[in-house]
C-alpha cells in the first residue's frame, strides 16, 4: 500500500497463521501504528482524525434514526417528533446527528484551510487533494438531502430552491433544465416522491464517502503527510511513529472538540438550525427568507451575488470545482505559506472573504449586502485564478529550515539522537 | 515547534468563527430588538421547568387557548410527566375521562365514543383545518405543540457585534428566543399607531411581523379571568408567562433529560481531556 514497510511481528500462533494467509494485521500495523508521521505537525493535523470520527458518528446515529424514521410526506415530520419525544434517547440521537453534521463541516473547513495554507495540495499530493474535493462534494450532497428529511418548512423550501437551480439550464437548451428538475423531483413539484428518493440517497452516499475516504487515506499514506514547513521527510529523525505520538495527539484534540460538540448537543441544539423547520412543510406557504444551513451560506451568497441565474449557478458550483485545479494554479516552489511573506496575507484575505460571504448569505439579498457579496465573491475567484499563479512567480520565499528536525530543534539540533523517536516501541 | 504557530492558531479561530455564524443571524424575522429577553426557569445550563408554573400554564391553555388551538402532540399521559407539569396520575386519568374520544371500528364496523384514557391525545377544538378556518374568517389557528420552537427572535445586531452576540448566546446556551417571542406576542396587543391601516378582522400586535395578526387579544378579559389557586397573582402578565412556559415544555418535553445528561457528559469530557492532555505532553516530551 504505502512506501513504508510494516514492522509487524506476529506474536501468537494464530496471528502468525493469519499473517501468512491474510496480512490484514500487518497492513493495519503499518498504516496506523508505526506509520512515520512528521514530528512537527500541529493541531490542525488532528482534523483528519476528527473527520473520521464524525463520519462514524453520522453513520452510527443515522442507522438508528432510520429505524424510527418514516420517509413519506405525510409522516416524515411526525416521525422526527416521535423520535424526539417518545423514543428512548431519541432526542439525543437526533441532536447528535443534526449537530454532528455541523461539526463535520466545521472540521472539514478547518482541514481544507490547513491544506490551502500549508500547500498540502502541491506535488505529489494532487490526487490526494482532488479526492478530498470529491469528498467535500459528496458531503454537501449528503447534507443537503439529509436536511430535507425532517420535512419542515426550511427543508421543503431549501429543496425547492436548490433543485430549481437546474432549471437555469433552460437558457442554454430550452426545456433541458425543466426536464432535469422534474427528473430529480419525480414529478412536477417537490413532493413525497422527492423525499423518499432523497432518503434513499442520503442512506447510500455516506458509504460512498467512506469508500472515497479509504482512497484518500491510501493516497495520503502513499505520499506521506505534509507538515507545517512543507519540507519533505528526509531522515528518520524527521518523523515519529503514528502510535503513540499522533494517536495521542488526535485523541486529545478529539476530546477537546468533543466538548464543543457536546455543548451544542446538550445546551444549544437549536442554535445551528432554523426555527422554521419546526413548522411542517407546506407547499402553499413560502417562508419570507429561505436560507440554507450555515455551512452552505458562502456558496449561497456567491449564487445570489450574480444577477444572472445561470451564471450564478455556474459560479456557485465552480467555486468548489475550482479547488481541484489549485495544485496547478499555485506556481510557488515553496509549499507552506509560512515561508511565503506576501501570499500569506492574500490567504487570510481569502479566509475573511469566505467568512464574510457566510455572513452575507444569511442576510436578505438587498442594498449594501449585495454589493459586499459581489466584492467578496469576486475576491474568492480572483484569489484562486489570479493571485495563486501570479504571487507564486513574483514572490521571494523567506529562508526555509534545512529539515523538519531543524525546524523543531533549531540549528544543529538535528544531530541530537532521539531516543524516544528512534525506539518508541523498544523493538 | 509542535505547538500551533501563530498562523495556525488564527486559522483555527477563523474557522470556529465561521462555523458559529448560524443561529442568531439566520433566526426568523420576528420582532428583532423589540423582544426583551425574559428570565425563564428553564434557561441556562441548570434550567428546569417549574411544575407549578406548567400546571398554571396548562390551566391557561385549557381555559383560553384551547378554544381555538389544538395541542396534537401532547397526550394526557404527558401531563403526569415528572419532568413536565407533573400532575398526579389519578387527576390526569379523571381529566382524560371527561372527554369523549371516537374509537373503532368495533366488531360491527361502527365507530363509537368512549371516555378518554392516558394514551389519548389532548382533543382538538376542530375536526379539521377547514372547520377551524371557517370559524376564524379564513385564518388557521396553528397547533401549539411546537410553537415555541417554531418561533425565534432575529438577531439584528450590526455585523461587527455579531461575533460577540454569537459567542455570548452559545456560551450561555441561549435557546429561549421562541419563548421570549411568544411572551412578547401575547402581551404585545395594543391600539394601532395613528395612520396604521388594519385589515378586516385583524389586530395590531407590537412584535408580530407586519404587526397585523388575525388572533384576537387572548387575555382581553384582564386580570382574574383565569383563577389561580396556588397563591400566584392571577394577572395577565403571569398568564402570558405561565402559558409560554407550558408551551415551551410541550415543544421540548425532554429538556430536563437533556440538560441533566449534558452536565454529566461535560464533566466526563473535561476530565478525559485533561488526562489525555497530560498523557500527550508526557509522550511528546522527548520529541520536542
Amino acid at each position: 500500500m504505502a512506501s513504508h514497510e510494516s514492522t509487524y511481528q506476529p506474536t501468537s500462533r494464530l496471528s502468525k497463521w493469519l499473517d501468512e494467509r491474510l496480512p490484514v494485521q500487518r497492513l493495519m500495523h503499518g498504516q496506523f501504528v508505526d506509520f512515520p508521521t512528521p514530528r512537527n505537525i500541529n493541531y490542525l493535523w488532528t482534523t483528519g482524525g476528527l473527520l473520521t470520527f464524525f463520519l462514524a458518528i453520522q453513520i452510527a446515529t443515522g442507522i438508528v434514526l432510520a429505524m424510527h424514521y418514516t420517509p413519506t410526506a405525510a409522516e416524515a415530520f411526525n416521525s422526527v417528533e416521535h423520535i424526539r419525544r417518545d423514543i428512548n434517547y431519541g432526542w439525543l440521537l437526533r441532536n447528535l446527528h443534526a449537530v454532528g453534521a455541523s461539526m463535520f463541516f466545521l472540521a472539514v473547513y478547518l482541514h481544507i484551510a490547513r491544506g490551502l495554507y500549508y500547500g498540502s495540495y502541491k506535488t505529489p499530493r494532487e490526487v490526494l487533494w482532488i479526492l478530498g474535493v470529491i469528498i467535500l462534494l459528496l458531503m454537501m450532497a449528503t447534507a443537503f438531502m439529509g436536511y430535507s428529511l425532517p420535512w419542515g418548512q426550511m427543508s421543503f423550501w431549501a429543496v425547492t430552491v436548490i433543485t430549481n437551480l437546474f432549471s437555469s439550464l433552460d437558457s442554454i437548451i430550452p426545456g433541458l433544465g425543466t426536464k432535469i428538475v422534474q427528473w430529480l423531483w419525480g414529478g412536477y413539484s417537490v413532493s413525497g416522491t422527492t423525499l423518499t428518493r432523497f432518503f434513499s440517497l442520503h442512506y447510500l452516499l455516506p458509504f460512498v464517502i467512506a469508500g472515497v475516504v479509504g482512497l484518500h487515506i491510501w493516497a495520503l499514506h502513499k505520499v506521506g503527510q505534509n507538515n507545517p514547513t512543507g519540507l519533505d521527510i528526509k531522515t528518520a529523525s524527521d518523523t515519529v511513529p503514528m502510535a503513540p505520538y499522533a494517536v495521542m495527539k488526535d485523541l486529545f484534540a478529539l476530546s477537546v472538540f468533543g466538548l464543543l460538540f457536546a455543548w451544542f448537543v446538550f445546551f444549544a441544539p437549536d442554535y445551528l438550525g432554523h426555527s422554521d423547520n419546526y413548522i411542517e412543510a407546506n407547499p402553499l406557504s413560502t417562508p419570507p427568507h429561505i436560507v440554507p444551513e450555515w455551512y452552505f451560506l458562502p456558496y449561497y451568497a456567491i449564487l445570489r451575488a450574480i444577477p444572472n441565474k445561470l451564471l450564478g449557478v455556474i459560479a456557485m458550483f465552480s467555486s468548489i470545482i475550482l479547488l481541484c485545479f489549485v495544485p496547478w494554479l499555485d506556481t510557488s516552489r515553496v509549499r507552506s505559506a509560512k515561508y511565503r511573506p506576501i501570499y500569506k496575507w492574500f490567504f487570510f484575505l481569502f479566509i475573511i472573504s469566505v467568512i464574510a460571504l457566510g455572513y452575507l448569505g444569511s442576510k436578505p439579498p438587498e442594498g449594501a449586502y449585495v454589493l459586499w457579496a459581489r466584492l467578496f465573491a469576486a475576491y474568492y475567484f480572483l484569489h484562486l485564478l489570479v493571485v495563486l499563479p501570479i504571487v507564486g512567480v513574483l514572490e521571494t520565499p523567506s529562508k526555509l529550515p534545512h529539515s523538519i528536525t531543524e525546524s523543531v530543534l533549531g540549528k544543529g539540533g538535528g544531530a541530537a539522537p532521539l531516543k524516544a523517536a528512534a525506539a518508541p516501541e523498544r523493538r | 515547534m509542535v505547538k500551533m504557530g501563530g498562523a495556525g492558531l488564527a486559522l483555527a479561530a477563523l474557522g470556529v468563527a465561521a462555523a458559529a455564524w448560524a443561529g442568531p443571524v439566520l433566526a426568523q424575522e420576528h420582532g428583532g430588538t423589540q423582544v426583551a429577553r425574559q428570565p425563564w426557569t428553564f434557561s441556562g445550563l441548570f434550567g428546569e421547568f417549574n411544575n407549578n408554573q406548567l400546571q398554571r400554564g396548562f390551566r391557561v391553555y385549557t381555559e383560553i387557548c384551547s378554544r381555538c388551538h389544538s395541542l396534537n402532540r401532547i397526550y394526557f399521559r404527558n401531563l403526569a410527566d415528572p419532568d413536565g407539569p407533573a400532575f398526579p396520575v389519578d387527576g390526569v386519568k379523571s381529566l382524560a375521562a371527561t372527554h369523549q374520544v371516537e374509537d373503532g371500528p368495533d366488531d360491527n364496523g361502527k365507530m363509537f365514543k368512549r371516555p378518554g384514557t392516558l394514551t389519548d391525545a389532548i382533543p382538538s377544538p376542530y375536526k379539521n383545518d377547514k372547520e377551524a378556518r371557517a370559524a376564524h374568517n379564513g385564518a388557521l389557528p396553528p397547533d401549539l405543540s411546537l410553537i415555541v420552537r417554531a418561533r425565534s427572535v432575529e438577531n439584528d445586531a450590526p455585523f461587527y457585534l455579531v461575533p460577540y452576540t454569537m459567542v455570548r448566546d452559545v456560551l450561555s446556551g441561549y435557546q429561549e428566543s421562541g419563548a421570549d417571542y411568544l411572551y412578547a406576542y401575547l402581551t404585545g396587543f395594543q391600539e394601532p399607531p395613528k395612520g396604521f391601516k388594519l385589515g378586516d378582522f385583524m389586530q395590531y400586535n407590537r412584535v408580530f411581523p407586519g404587526h397585523q395578526t388575525a388572533m384576537p387579544p387572548p387575555f382581553a378579559g384582564g386580570d382574574g379571568v383565569v383563577k389561580y389557586d396556588d397563591g400566584t397573582p392571577a394577572t395577565v402578565d403571569n398568564y402570558a408567562r405561565d402559558v409560554t412556559a407550558f408551551l415551551a415544555w410541550a415543544a421540548d418535553p425532554r429538556l430536563e433529560d437533556r440538560k441533566r445528561l449534558g452536565l454529566l457528559v461535560m464533566i466526563y469530557l473535561i476530565i478525559t481531556a485533561v488526562l489525555l492532555g497530560f498523557a500527550k505532553r508526557r509522550i511528546w516530551r522527548e520529541v520536542h
